[in-house]
């Protein structure tokens, strides 16, 4: 085994190292991937047996698999084998104690980014009393959300309580067959989000302070499954903006979006795990598939986000467009510092008559950060009128980081409008020094200038959001300058 | 306030001032004048804070501190502006934002409180309309889409709401039409006080028909080469650079 292999495995297993206590050890799974392992994590799960079968289904199916190659990033192997696929929920005696226990420079972030105490304790894992604000709030929500018929809980509480609708949707629009991560993901994913907004009911939350609450430690192979039935609307933020303590490397998630009839889905990430250090040491491999169906006419899928964190991130939040004239739309801003890699982008695929999609990138690379966007705009024979507008702008601060634009456009119908722009610029030290005579500090400068850069997407995030992904980009390009 | 003493600089080992000497007390305005090449701008961007230029000999005092070693955020904290000749654009940013990070990032030097939204724009307002500005130019990226005067116009403006103890301004009159440049004058002439300095750098006396100096320099191969009262801009105007160029031919060849 490598140095490099070694080093990977250390972080994946470190919890071992920090030693559980005995009731602990026997809720974690031995290490390696096997069909024993398989069952046994649908076991403790108590799933009904059509989950066991997929599960098995898709384990079967990713042996015959192969890790993809074709993306923009470097990584040493990653060992399969050497990843331990179950641990049950972290108890107290397994994070810090408090506050003091952690990293300062974490906690000084925390404290930039204005996140509450009580939160941070959250946020870093510490252990807090079992009974506290938050909880009594959240059990309102979820109240509030009852009465309309919307269904929002932990994926786990879903297979339990709604079997016929995860059965009917699961694998649907992400089939465990369709890639390396998202078929290790369906074999093996521990828990993540269910919602499911019944016809015609608009949500009338943002579903992201539930969110926050409750999805915490999901683990590294999170599963999202939302429904919107005819005529509905949901806004969802996923993940929150402050960086999450996280013990796993090998993150592989899979969010799967249905649209029905005039329905309507936005979905709004702030990515910010670990990124690694400034040597680049450390950090999530992020391995994520998004992809959204717009399955009924006239339906609506959105997602924004902005990604500031992993040490890769690997990602392509997509839209296929089947219902005629429904509408796609990819708002996005991946930030790259220090040793950073980011292939990202998206897919839209046009395949009812009249659809619409609309891609605005912007990526930006500062210390040695690559940063790739890879975008699919595919038009098929019977997307009469399909029109797509993909916009990609890159921004580079120094000289030592990397952006590369990959657009592939596949268009089979002769009425489909594509239009493609891209452009690159760099911080100029013009607009830098302009600013500091005006007695602005350099970081504070390079903060406002990508901000001003990237505006055009947070434009599409919710107010709070907004304010708060652009107070990360600071955060998160601190050391980019001088 | 400025005392300049025996600077020499230059760029990528290339000497540009060979020797300034300057003296600019409160209360005064200096102009700076000299022909392409002769080492204006960069003085003013110089002294600004820009990085890039080489100080090979000489020293810089301003308000009792030295000047070299402030990086530029602090030298504009200490009352340093500069208006640009080619001012920057920053698209996505508001020029009304841009502005108020800015003011308020020197008033916390200051040790007053930072101005919130409403009070800015107040004083904002108050400022645009001496300088005959349109309003719609606020919530517009900075300097972005802007026309050669409006951008002129608008480093003016930046000056009237930042209030500097030294403002320099490099090459403001160009690409001003006359009434463009009238109103950029007023504005000037507006800020003229006695506990502020004003330096004009400019390559044509034009402006100095509005704005009157108290000094005029003559800067050429990079020293001062002739200092007067406000009339040798006119002497040099109606005689051109080559002829105080001519009375100094040994300092050309020094």
């Amino acid at each position: 085994m490598s140095t490099a292999t070694r080093q990977l495995d250390e972080l994946i297993g470190r919890e071992y190292r920090h030693g559980f206590v005995t009731t602990l050890e026997t809720d974690t799974v031995p290490r390696g991937l096997n069909e024993e392992v398989i069952r046994m994590i649908s076991a403790r799960k108590h799933e009904p047996h059509f989950m066991l079968e997929w599960r098995l289904k898709a384990f079967r199916h990713w042996f015959t698999m192969r890790e993809p190659q074709w993306a923009n990033i470097h990584h040493p192997p990653i060992d399969y084998q050497n990843i331990s696929y179950y641990s049950a929920p972290r108890s107290g005696k397994d994070g810090p104690r408090s506050l003091s226990d952690l990293d300062p420079e974490l906690l000084r972030t925390y404290e930039k980014l204005g996140i509450p105490l009580k939160e941070q304790e959250v946020l870093a894992g510490v252990a807090v009393d079992a009974v506290f604000d938050s909880v009594s709030v959240a059990t309102t929500f979820k109240e509030k959300l009852a009465e309309l018929g919307i269904i929002f809980c932990p994926f786990s509480e879903a297979v339990q309580k709604h079997p016929e609708l995860v059965q009917q949707y699961l694998g649907s629009v992400v089939p465990y067959t369709d890639n390396f991560f998202a078929t290790l993901n369906s074999a093996v994913f521990s828990d993540g989000s269910f919602c499911y907004i019944p016809p015609g009911v608009r949500c009338p939350m943002e579903l992201s302070t539930y969110f926050r609450i409750n999805e915490r430690n999901t683990g590294q192979f999170e599963r999202t499954l939302i429904i919107a039935d005819k005529g509905a609307y949901v806004s969802y933020l996923e993940g929150c903006t402050a960086p999450m303590r996280d013990e796993n490397q090998l993150h592989a998630a899979v969010v799967e979006l249905v649209a029905l009839e005039d329905a309507q889905i936005k979905y709004a990430t702030v990515q910010n795990w670990y990124p690694g250090d400034k040597e680049g040491k450390g950090g999530i491999y992020n391995f994520v598939t998004k992809r959204g169906e717009c399955r009924g006419a006239n339906s609506h899928i959105s997602w924004t986000r902005v990604e500031t964190g992993s040490a890769i991130t690997w990602k392509y939040p997509s839209v296929v467009l089947l219902g005629d004239n429904s509408v796609g739309e990819f708002y996005s801003v991946a930030l790259t510092n220090h040793h950073q890699q980011a292939d990202t982008g998206t897919k839209m695929t046009h395949v009812g008559r009249n659809t619409r999609s609309t891609v605005l990138s912007k990526g930006i690379s500062a210390g040695y950060g690559q940063n790739t966007y890879r975008g699919l705009i595919k038009v098929l024979p019977g997307a009469e009128n399909a029109r797509n507008y993909t916009q990609c702008d890159s921004l580079l601060l120094g000289e030592q980081c990397g952006a590369h634009t990959m657009p592939y456009i596949e268009v089979r119908n002769p009425t489909a409008q594509v239009e493609h722009e891209a452009s690159t610029s760099r911080i100029g030290e013009d607009q830098l020094f302009y600013c500091t005579q005006r007695g602005i500090a350099p970081e504070e400068a390079v903060s406002m200038i990508v901000s001003g850069f990237c505006k055009a997407v947070f434009q599409n995030l919710p107010m709070e959001f907004a304010v708060e992904a652009q107070k990360l980009l600071g955060v998160s390009l601190e050391g980019s300058t001088g | 306030m400025l005392s300049i003493m025996n600077l020499h600089a230059g760029i990528n080992g290339k000497d540009i001032l060979r020797g300034i000497d300057l003296e600019v007390r409160a209360g005064e305005v200096h102009a700076i004048m000299g022909p392409n090449g002769s080492g204006k701008s960069t003085l003013a961007q110089l002294l600004a804070g820009r990085d890039g230029y080489q100080v090979t000999a000489g020293s810089v005092r301003y308000l009792e501190q030295d000047l070299l070693t402030m990086p530029a955020e602090e030298r504009a904290r200490a009352g340093i502006f500069l208006a640009f000749q080619y001012p920057v654009e920053i698209p996505g940013v508001s020029n009304a934002l841009f502005l108020k990070t800015a003011l308020n990032s020197i008033r916390k030097q200051q040790g007053l409180s930072e101005l919130d939204a409403m009070d800015f724009l107040q004083l904002l307002r108050d400022k645009m309309k001496l300088l005959r500005m349109d309003e719609l130019l606020l919530p517009r990226a900075v300097n972005e889409g802007f026309s050669g005067g409006e951008k002129k116009r608008n480093e003016v403006l930046q000056m009237a709401v930042l209030e500097p103890k030294l403002a320099i301004l490099d090459e403001t009159d160009s690409g001003l039409d006359i009434d463009a440049l009238k109103i950029v004058a007023d504005g000037v002439n507006g800020m003229r006080d006695p506990q502020r300095a004003i330096v004009l750098v400019t390559h044509y006396q034009r402006l100095l028909e509005f704005i009157v100096p108290d000094v005029v320099h003559v800067l050429s191969q990079g020293r001062i080469v002739r200092s007067g009262k406000a009339d040798l801009a006119r002497e040099l105007e109606q005689r051109g650079y080559g002829w105080v160029e001519e009375q100094h031919p040994a300092r050309k060849a020094a």
